[in-house]
């Protein structure tokens, strides 16, 4: 079974199209990248995937559930981080943690227990006591992926996780990124080549709401016949030709 | 379990901020005290304790609509509702969990405001209790009302509307300061055809064991909680819907 399936999944605003007849596929464990322009549809892609806005026509099914008639089923399954910082801000990094546990249903143990894992895993032992508002941008955004996490998602949607974030915090969000690999099913959207070539398994290019083209970094290089994947993004973008680098 | 979660977030990120404890505790008090020392100089009927105090204690819940209000407006700018609807929260869960922890704060803030009425003269009776718990109907207006802006408005819009517009509005059109026949005419009418006045001195007849006072203004209290709760509650559905 697919991760995720979508099946001709599109969204309409009144006059404009933002997500148009998307088939997409993505498979268990990878981290799969979607990239596009300002507007190509990424975000409200992820907003129909995650349940936040409901798809004007079509369908896709997270592990089976499908997120139109089961949403209540897929959410259980999934993790958010959302573009925005999205901590409570009068909490300290624990209680954040704690929160997400508690919206779950965790019990207090097992919310005790997890709060403690995720501080662990991601080296946040030092700044738990601290509330979130006062932290740098960098370590919410870590706090923000850790939260995303705690519900045990079988699938994690991560926007522009690294956006604004200084190169060191950056280059330590991708490691994290990189220790999820293989245990959970992850997408990101992401504006810096770099970091989708970096990471993902395979990538996915949007423009207009459309799936111009899909494959490994390596793959749309060639098709593209660039050396560097940022020129393969802009030839693809620009040429606006439906590519197919593979399944 | 998950409604308790979220309701125990609200109130921490209420009670953790110094200026709505200043503004919520601290602003009402010093009105109290203010207000009875000129009382005690230049006797106003207005300002004796029995009819004042269930005047501030009202006045007070405006700032309960202004936490309520600006959480909610904080909460949708920060994306963390975002976060939080991609969770198995209900919008049942979303509405109660920002709704039921701001009722104990805004009874404690009246509790604190009959105790200093004690300190000021205030005769301890059994109905002190009874205007304590009057004060929950009159709270949940004010607690709706602070739903529906942080619904509606964002975090500067809420501060304008519910920190200087509602305050004000409680705070002439309820009576508390001036007595609304001195101004008669559509002022008059205007005040009584809004919930403010009705409260406050639903609140005096309570406090003062008039119960058969607290018509018509009791119906003019729950009439308004229940149309502005339904309002908020589906602006609130409204707004979710749009994320």
């Amino acid at each position: 079974m697919e991760a995720i399936q979508t099946e001709r999944l599109t969204k309409k605003y009144k006059d404009l199209t933002a997500v148009n007849s998307l088939d997409l596929a993505v498979h268990e464990g990878e981290l799969f990248s979607l990239l596009g322009i300002n507007g190509a549809g990424k975000t409200t892609t992820i907003k129909m995937l995650s349940c936040l806005t409901r798809p004007t026509g079509g369908d896709a099914r997270l592990l089976g559930s499908s997120i139109v008639r089961n949403a209540a089923e897929v959410k259980k399954m999934i993790g958010v981080s959302p573009q925005e910082t999205a901590v409570a801000p009068n909490l300290t990094v624990k209680e954040n943690l704690e929160l997400m546990c508690g919206v779950h249903g965790f019990s207090r143990e097992k919310s005790r227990q997890k709060a403690e894992e995720l501080t662990e895993q991601f080296t946040l032992t030092q700044i738990a006591g601290k509330k979130a508002g006062k932290l740098s941008g960098g370590w919410q955004r870590r706090l923000s992926i850790a939260m995303a996490l705690i519900g045990e998602p079988k699938i994690l949607f991560l926007d522009e996780p690294t956006l604004g974030l200084d190169v060191l915090a950056r280059s330590d969000l991708w490691d994290t990124i990189r220790s999820l690999k293989g245990r959970i099913t992850m997408i990101l959207t992401t504006h810096y080549m770099e970091e989708a070539e970096a990471l993902s398994d395979r990538i996915g290019i949007m423009k207009s709401g459309e799936l111009l083209a899909l494959g490994t970094a390596e793959e749309l290089k060639k098709l593209a016949g660039t050396d560097k994947f940022e020129d393969a993004f802009i030839a693809i973008v620009k040429g606006s030709r439906p590519l197919n680098g593979g399944n | 379990m998950r409604v308790l979660t979220f309701s125990e977030r609200t109130a921490k990120e209420i009670l953790r901020d110094p200026l709505n404890l200043a503004f919520g505790l601290g602003f009402p008090l010093v009105l109290i005290f203010l207000l009875s020392a000129i009382q005690a100089n230049i006797p106003v009927s207005l300002f004796e304790i029995e009819r004042l105090t269930p005047g501030i204690t009202v006045f007070g819940l405006s700032f309960m609509s202004l936490f309520a209000s600006t959480l909610v407006a904080r909460d949708r700018e920060s994306a963390l509702l975002q976060r939080l609807y991609t969770t198995p929260l209900t919008a049942v869960d979303f509405i109660l969990g920002y709704m039921l922890p701001v009722l104990p704060i805004a009874v404690a803030q009246s509790m604190v405001c009959y105790i200093a009425a004690i300190c000021l003269g205030l005769p301890v009776t059994v109905t002190i209790v009874y205007a304590v718990l009057f004060i929950i109907p009159v709270s949940l207006f004010f607690i709706a009302l602070g739903l529906l802006c942080g619904s509606v408005f964002g975090v500067k819009q809420v501060g304008g509307i519910c920190g200087a517009l509602l305050t004000n509005l409680t705070a002439f059109l309820s009576g508390v300061w001036f007595d609304l026949d001195l101004v008669g005419g559509a002022f008059r009418k205007t005040a009584y055809f809004l919930p403010f006045v009705h409260a406050v001195e639903l609140e005096r007849a309570v406090l003062n064991g008039n119960y058969a006072a607290i018509h018509p203004h009791i119906w003019w209290v729950l009439g308004y909680t229940l149309g502005v709760g339904v309002l908020a509650v589906m602006l609130f559905l409204r707004q979710m819907k749009r994320q």
